[in-house]
């Protein structure tokens, strides 16, 4: 509305000016199967050139003769690390916890046309919040604890995301930009509590007290947290809202047609901040999971790649929260297998950030160029994320 | 009445500050101008971008994979020619090299976006944001494989002296200072954001440029080709964010470091919007975030002194450390609105059916 100079045709989208292709009664069929042949591909062409890394890391480092077999020994460490055996399932599932929160977080905020790379940052407050209260509460019985302190990473998460959605909603600053600035600063806020208030005395790096009986309980094994199951009911919850509840019709419907909502009378400024909240909640929830978990108490800096992660994903799952769950369990998976990787092929765990750059790579390419060569293709970005860019470079503060 | 009590020591601390800024600042400004450079050149990449309708959030690992890659072709390539001595500005022919490579491997990650987003019509963030995940991925990768073999690195662009007459004069001294004790890369950043400013306005490219980044339909009437303009846009864009790029590892300093552009192509990104996608406006609004970055840092070592001492003393350090990117929310939330992008920013072009 706050465009006139631009015509009215190029307001549609381009799919809508071409004779369409799916034939009416296949689109489940067709929709189904990119939903599945699509990242199966990806997957396995980002294999393939992450085989040429491999190769590249082993002609860099000189040892030995060429391994021609390199990277068929590194695939098989990292299987071996990953699904063989009991403790290498678990540590998966472990893993896969905080990317199928940290996807929910990305996944839910394309659904209503916001792109949120905050969850790095959501992350870190919600790590700030449950060791801030887990520490305090360490003592008390574990079904206070806990709970509590999980709750505080949650709260802390949401602040952080909802102030991102206050700034779009209120004064339009984009959540591109916004997320990404508070990611630094909430890594600079952890680092001043642990510095400062949360150090253990006298110790000679800042470090944190553990978490003690705020710990969450191990359920599964030596090692598995209660975390996992909660990542799997935040799946069940957030699909609720999104499809059975008439607040996530209204987030869907802002995402697709942010005109539309307006028309029908949401209030998309209630949307955004909301969404943007919840999604903050997510990645808090992350956070406080892999603190009260995992590592129990914290240095002043969380090292973490979990904000890209969630974003590759959100995508692989083309945003579908019951597909994130197969999508976090993938690079779960890779993340739990990267250890052993290193230890017998000798290839950096930083393979499994490539391998994953390269599935976004595909996922992104393929379909259009199949779409290009005459082929039956779906948008691997949801039709809501179409909105984001066009958000980004329109001037209007929502109203 | 109670107000106006507080007002009196308010008043103290912010002409404490005043002082404190007017002290430092002389002394810091070559550091902020140094700091501005990948910004600077960060908002150019945008400005090219922009202007035309592409809306580049990769800007920042077009940038990282621009250090990494000078970083290490300078290093290969004292491998290959030999170790030599470095002429003025510490020029060798292996970070000339470099440099080269820095631009280039740019430029071929600018390729990639504008095929994405203006052949595939890719939305234009995702595409950005797969370019950094990327970026980061394969850089961090690569980085790792080569310093387990620790090479030595290739040096890095010297500094210009200029002459003391200059720098000695009164009042203006420092300024002459700020300008002209930098690298070569920094220098050239200035040359760069003038010749821009002026082409963009006063030259058929800008007219053209401008032309499609607004109403592309009515430019593509009068016989502009957009997609071709488009691509030359972001792979020219693709040029500064390989010389910003490069300052990192090479100017800066002599190494590169894992995800080492620590979100500055998203301030760049900031500063184009606060300098309403002009180049001038951008390197304005780069110097003001750079005074945050560098003062962040000065206060540290230069901590100031008397009552506002013992404020900044009492104040956690990361406070400082976080403050350019606070100050990047602050203006960013105050000035949207009242800053307007081109109006095609970030729409795909598509040409009328012709089949």
């Amino acid at each position: 509305m706050t465009a006139p100079s631009t015509p009215p045709a190029s307001s549609t989208p381009p799919a809508a000016a071409r004779p369409p292709r799916f034939r009416i009664g296949s689109d489940r069929i067709g929709e189904l199967r990119t939903a599945i042949v699509l990242p199966l591909a990806a997957v396995v062409l980002a294999i393939l050139i992450g085989s040429i890394f491999i190769y590249a890391a082993d002609l860099i480092s000189h040892k030995g003769a060429f391994d021609f077999l390199k990277p068929i020994t590194a695939y098989a460490a990292l299987v071996k690390g990953s699904i063989l055996g009991f403790d290498p399932i678990v540590d998966t599932l472990k893993q896969a916890a905080p990317l199928v929160l940290g996807g929910l977080a990305v996944a839910l905020g394309f659904k209503a046309g916001l792109f949120n790379i905050g969850v790095q940052g959501q992350f870190l407050m919600g790590v700030l919040g449950s060791v801030a209260v887990g520490v305090a509460l360490s003592k008390e019985p574990v079904w206070i604890a806990a709970p509590l302190a999980v709750l505080a990473g949650t709260l802390c998460g949401a602040a952080i995301g909802g102030l991102v959605g206050v700034l779009k909603a209120y004064s339009g600053a984009h959540e591109v930009v916004t997320t990404i600035m508070l990611n630094y600063i909430a890594g600079n806020i952890l680092a001043a509590f642990v510095v400062g208030p949360l150090r253990v005395p006298r110790a000679p790096a800042p470090v944190t007290f553990g978490v003690g009986n705020a710990s969450l309980p191990i359920f599964l094994g030596k090692t598995g947290h209660v975390g996992i199951l909660i990542a799997i009911v935040a799946v069940v919850v957030i699909w609720w809202i999104l499809y059975r509840t008439t607040f996530g019709f209204e987030i869907r419907t802002a995402g697709a047609n942010p005109e539309a909502a307006r028309y029908a009378g949401m209030r998309p400024r209630r949307i955004i901040v909301l969404t943007m909240a919840i999604a903050g909640g997510l990645g808090g929830l992350a956070g406080a999971g892999e603190l009260l978990g995992v590592t129990h108490q914290t240095q002043s800096s969380f090292a973490t790649t979990v904000g890209f992660d969630a974003i590759a994903v959100a995508l692989l799952a083309r945003s579908n929260p019951v597909a994130i769950i197969p999508a976090a369990l993938l690079f779960g998976a890779m993340r739990a297998g990267a250890g052993q990787m290193q230890i017998q092929a000798g290839t950096p765990r930083e393979l499994v950030d490539v391998l994953q750059a390269m599935i976004l790579l595909v996922l992104v390419i393929l379909p259009v160029l199949a779409r290009r060569l005459g082929g039956r293709g779906a948008r691997v970005v949801p039709a809501e994320a179409q909105t984001i860019t066009k958000s980004y470079a329109s001037e209007s503060v929502p109203s | 009445m109670d107000t106006a009590l507080y007002g009196i020591p308010v008043l103290g601390i912010l002409f404490q500050i005043g002082g404190y800024l007017i002290a430092v600042l002389p002394t810091a400004a070559p550091t902020i101008l140094a700091a501005a450079t990948p910004l600077g050149f960060g908002a150019l990449c945008g400005v090219a971008c922009e202007r035309s309708g592409v809306v580049n959030i990769g800007i920042e690992g077009t940038m990282l994979t621009a250090a990494f890659t000078g970083w290490i072709v300078a290093i290969a390539s004292v491998g290959i020619l030999g170790k030599m001595d470095p002429g003025p500005l510490g020029i060798t022919p292996a970070l000339l090299i470099g440099l080269v490579a820095a631009i280039l491997s740019a430029v071929g990650v600018s390729l990639l976006h504008a095929w994405l987003s203006i052949s595939l019509r890719v939305d234009q963030i995702i595409s950005g944001t797969i370019i950094n995940i990327a970026a980061i991925g394969i850089t961090g990768y690569l980085n790792n494989v080569i310093s387990a073999a620790s090479p030595t690195s290739a040096g890095q662009f010297q500094k210009v002296v200029p002459p003391t007459v200059l720098t000695d004069l009164p009042v203006v001294g420092w300024l002459f200072e700020a300008v002209f004790n930098q690298g070569p890369i920094t220098i050239s950043l200035l040359v760069c954001v003038v010749v821009v400013q002026v082409l963009l306005f006063r030259s058929r490219w800008g007219l053209r440029t401008r032309a499609v980044g607004e109403h592309p339909k009515a430019a593509e009437t009068v016989g502009i080709d957009v997609i071709r303009l488009r691509y030359r846009n972001v792979l020219i864009g693709g040029v500064f964010a390989g010389l910003g790029g490069a300052f990192m590892s090479m100017e800066l300093s002599n190494a590169f470091q894992a995800n080492g552009i620590a979100g500055r192509g998203f301030i760049a990104l900031a500063a184009l919007i606060v300098g309403r996608w002009t180049p001038v406006g951008a390197f304005g609004a780069a110097l003001f975030f750079s005074l945050f970055l560098t003062l962040g840092q000065t206060i540290n070592f230069l901590p100031p002194v008397g009552d506002l001492g013992t404020i900044v003393k009492a104040i956690p350090a990361q406070v400082f450390s976080a403050l350019p990117y606070i100050a990047t929310i602050v203006v960013l939330t105050g000035l949207i609105g009242r800053s307007t992008p081109p109006a095609a920013d970030g729409r795909p072009y598509e040409r009328e059916a012709t089949a």
